[in-house]
């Protein structure tokens, strides 16, 4: 009886290991601030309204950043625990973890940062930028956007659950390869989560790629062909069309790993015939295009980011695109190179390492492009573009080693050694990660109307680039002194135990680096008057997302804007700015559809998780009914008229010109300049003095 | 004035029809993709059987192919019922696709009763490789089957008591291809599957 209920569930599965306890504590505190929060400042109904249940794919991107960057800690967290486990552990010393926890650390690390940091905030760029660049007013299918959005909160749930029930992660390493993952050799609930985690999130991200495919195929302003596109829409564009090649790889592989361990099937099982390299093999097929899905935009970032600051047009924009577009083809026939040492034959293993090698091709097009594009550019070292010209080295590090170890032979000795580690690291946080930061960075005034902070900013990249070089420097040294990934414990004659110090001390200046990004957004928001951007164009930009006002207004333009040459707003400058108008806009309606539907997903999974058929039956019928109920209501959208836009549109004004006149707080700082973290210390002193001493109670009080 | 936003509004919904259509075909080719990783899959394990019996001994291809005649026979009439809806004849539409779900209903029932008897007779999917990747490639089809029928019904519910709209042709029209693109999948099972059993 209790089983039918409950299936596997049991009082043991509650925490009761240091860190299940430390992070359900740490994730309840949070939660019940945010609570206290919302029900103290009334905003319960306002976050459900505004938020929640919005389709405006600025606000879903928002949230994408919002959860993103929160899990950006999380993964963050994990990297420090593993450098500090490996800094202590060698010879006698064994560290503060078991060998298990720390393998379980390794795993959800690297699927915390590729699967919802990096794809998050990649996606949140996509959602906010992409219909703004290619002058739509939405994406295709607002509907589908919501429901991809709340699939992956659905994923970044299920991969914490363990905290509070089951008490264990996946100890397989990212990509949980077979027969570890089976059930025989890990028979614990971690793979199961993590599983259910990554099919989830990944139907999500397919669906989400279908959309944005077709708005952008289909909803480019008038005038705007494909090669007069903007390099990040064009990015995006060679991403989630990779998406949705790949992605479903890896939904049938996990479903295929799941039958295994859910039904007894022999997949990928050492026994009843099974064959575990094939999972191997289905798992990179997926897995290598992924890490190019995250780098495509981010290339497109660099390309808008450095002609704006160039103030020049961007160099070669077709052969650009055509090493997008190589990148994103060759991409798909390389996923062997991850394991060479398979033991296919050398044919094989030569032909991958030639087109991995290959693929080096249309990357250094794009890496000269860029360079070009500087080359007599008056260039302006806005904190974007140092965010660029950290790329440009650290990528041309990774991507060499890269080369380095698309040598069959030489993989054969790298192959697992921390300068794979080092390797991959370069170009995902030197590639992806510095262009969602110069993405951010260029973006920021255009999202919240306010620009960051330079001074700031500036410091917060330098403790990033030192940082990056203290830690995966000496990870490729002890590569080649022959230290393996993923080791928990190694001997203290081996020499290795500075290197891995170093490694630590690396990270902590990185986590400096990352406080600093926090205290740059804070920094910011004391002085946004200051910082406040009324033109809409802060950085003189190029393509449309400069057009419109920041942050951009519901409906994103009054009027579709006609383009007539490539950086479509550059050209519209030098004509001359086109008069407002107004015109009837068609707007989508709010659903909570996709809330609803993602939940009920969440809920089947935790069922498949623990084995609760009833719970599995139940949320499967209410994902079906939801999801006919959504389709089959035709009341989806409604209308403003040009009447009501006008109005919206000076009412903007009016406030906007209300803002400006409102006096800035008295926070003793010099309000002339972006201030700097002596500045920031005494504002914060100032606001908390005032807020012990009960002032700026009273004057909000009086305000409202 | 009020002519052209009436004008603007259709433009509108044509262009809402074209996007969602050419968002189906993606999500079709994705579709496709993950039968082609079940396929594989099969290729792979087809003759791992250990010493059990295998597709050769297990196999009924005249059972195979009366599947498949039903199932092209669905096709056609999904067709026939396209044709109506696009020329907004109610009934005939609620017959033809009344027809093709029937069709798909006895196309599943022998699915099943295959299903059924080799597991009775001990071939389940546990048994061996080759057995997993039958019923999970066979399976899936079925399920995919199943939940165009789902769908089917209900949309020929809503059919009856709305009338064809706009928004129903347009579901009708999507349910079709996935329907076609159904019978093309088993296409390709009956011939990967059951003939180079043969083989």
């Amino acid at each position: 009886m209790k089983e039918l209920i409950l299936g596997k569930l049991s009082m043991h599965a509650l925490p009761h290991e240091w860190f299940t306890i430390a992070g359900s504590v740490s994730f309840l505190l949070l939660a019940l601030t945010i609570v206290v929060v919302l029900t103290w400042t009334k905003r319960w109904k306002w976050l459900w309204k505004e938020w929640l249940t919005s389709v405006d794919p600025k606000k879903i991107g928002i949230m994408y950043f919002i959860a993103g960057g929160f899990m950006l800690l999380r993964g963050g967290l994990d990297a420090i625990m593993l450098w500090l486990q490996q800094a202590l552990s060698a010879g006698e010393a064994h560290g503060y973890l078991t060998a298990d926890h720390f393998q379980q650390i390794f795993t959800a690390h690297g699927n915390i940062m590729v699967f919802f940091v990096a794809m998050a905030l990649i996606f949140g760029l996509i959602n906010y930028f992409v219909p703004l660049q290619i002058g739509a007013r939405d994406l295709a299918s607002p509907f589908l956007n919501t429901l991809g959005f709340w699939l992956y909160i659905g994923g970044v749930i299920m991969v914490n659950m363990f905290f509070f029930l089951g008490g264990e992660y996946a100890a397989t390493g990212w990509l949980a390869i077979a027969p570890l993952s089976e059930l025989q050799f890990s028979p614990g609930m971690g793979v199961d989560y993590w599983i259910w985690s990554l099919q989830i999130a990944g139907i999500g991200t397919t669906l989400g790629a279908i959309n944005f495919i077709m708005t952008i195929l289909k909803m480019r302003a008038p005038g705007m062909s494909l090669w007069r596109m903007p390099p990040f829409t064009w990015g995006s564009l060679c991403s989630m069309i990779m998406v949705v090649t790949v992605f479903p790889l890896l939904t049938a592989t996990l479903f295929l790993l799941f039958f295994d361990r859910y039904f007894g099937t022999h997949f990928f099982t050492t026994m009843g015939g099974g064959d575990p390299m094939m999972y191997t093999n289905l798992i990179w097929m997926w897995g290598h295009p992924e890490v190019y899905i995250l780098v495509l935009p981010a290339f497109g970032v660099f390309s808008e980011v450095v002609a704006t600051f160039s103030r020049k047009r961007l160099a070669s924009y077709t052969s650009n695109v055509l090493g997008m577009i190589g990148v994103a083809t060759f991409s798909l026939s390389v996923w062997l190179h991850h394991f060479f040492t398979m033991g296919a034959s050398a044919d094989v293993n030569a032909f991958f390492g030639v087109m991995t090698m290959v693929i080096a091709i249309p990357t250094s097009v794009l890496v000269f492009s860029w360079i070009a594009t500087m080359y007599k550019g008056r260039i302006q070292f806005k904190t974007p573009m140092l965010w660029f010209l950290g790329f440009i080295g650290i990528f041309a590090v990774g991507g060499m080693a890269g080369v380095v170890l698309a040598v069959p032979p030489a993989d054969f000795q790298l192959h697992n050694s921390l300068f794979l580690v080092a390797h991959f690291h370069s170009n995902v946080i030197g590639g992806v990660l510095f262009g969602i930061f110069a993405a951010l960075s260029y973006w920021f005034p255009k999202i919240t109307g306010v620009r960051l902070n330079e001074r700031i900013g500036r410091y917060a990249f330098v403790a990033w680039v030192v940082g990056f070089c203290l830690s995966f420097i000496p990870m490729y040294i002890l590569g080649f002194m022959g230290a393996t990934r993923r080791l928990d414990h190694y001997d203290s004659a081996t020499g290795w135990q500075p290197l891995y110090v170093l490694m630590f001390i690396g990270g902590l200046v990185i986590a400096i680096g990352v406080a600093l990004q926090i205290i740059q957004i804070i920094a910011s928001f004391m002085q946004r008057r200051r910082l406040r951007d009324t033109t809409g164009d802060p950085w003189d930009g190029r393509s449309l997302e400069w057009a419109t006002a920041s942050p951009p207004q519901a409906y994103n333009f009054t009027t579709i804007p006609q383009v007539e040459q490539r950086d479509a707003f550059w050209h519209m400058k030098q004509q001359g700015l086109p008069k407002p108008a107004y015109e009837n806009i068609i707007v989508p309606k709010n659903t909570g559809a996709g809330i609803y539907i993602s939940a009920f997903a969440f809920l089947a999974s935790f069922g498949f998780v623990w084995e609760i058929t009833w719970l599995i039956v139940a949320s499967i019928i209410g994902v079906l009914a939801v999801f006919v109920v959504r389709t089959f209501n035709d009341d989806v959208e409604y209308k403003l008229t040009a009447e009501q836009v006008r109005k919206l549109e000076a009412e903007r004004k009016q406030k906007d010109e209300a803002e400006q006149q409102r006096k800035a707080p008295a926070l003793g700082i010099d309000n002339s300049e972006d201030m700097g973290l002596r500045d920031f210390t005494k504002a914060a002193a100032t606001f908390g003095l005032d807020v012990i001493r009960n002032k700026r109670w009273r004057t909000w009080q009086k305000q409202n | 004035m009020a002519d052209m936003a009436e004008a603007k509004l259709t433009e509108h919904e044509a262009h809402y029809n074209d996007r969602v259509q050419f968002g189906f075909w993606i999500y079709l080719m994705t579709d496709l993709l993950m039968f082609t990783v079940l396929f594989a899959v099969y290729a792979v394990l087809r003759d791992n059987t250990l010493g059990g019996p295998g597709g050769d001994e297990l196999f009924s291809q005249p059972l195979a192919l009366t599947e498949t005649l039903i199932l092209l026979t669905s096709s056609f009439t999904a067709g026939l019922g396209m044709i109506a809806a696009r020329r907004g004849l109610k009934n005939q539409v609620l017959v033809w696709f009344g027809i093709t779900f029937m069709l798909g209903l006895a196309f599943l029932s022998f699915e099943l009763k295959e299903f059924a008897e080799f597991i009775h007779e001990g071939h389940t999917m546990n048994t061996n490789a080759f057995l997993s990747s039958f019923f999970a490639l066979v399976g899936t089809h079925g399920l995919h089957i199943t939940s165009g029928l789902l769908w089917m019904a209900i949309t020929l519910i809503f059919v009856m008591r709305r009338g064809l709209n706009g928004p129903l042709v347009r579901k009708l029209t999507l349910l079709s291809l996935f329907w076609h693109f159904l019978d093309i999948v088993w296409i390709f099972i009956f011939s990967v599957v059951y003939l180079m059993a043969l083989a």
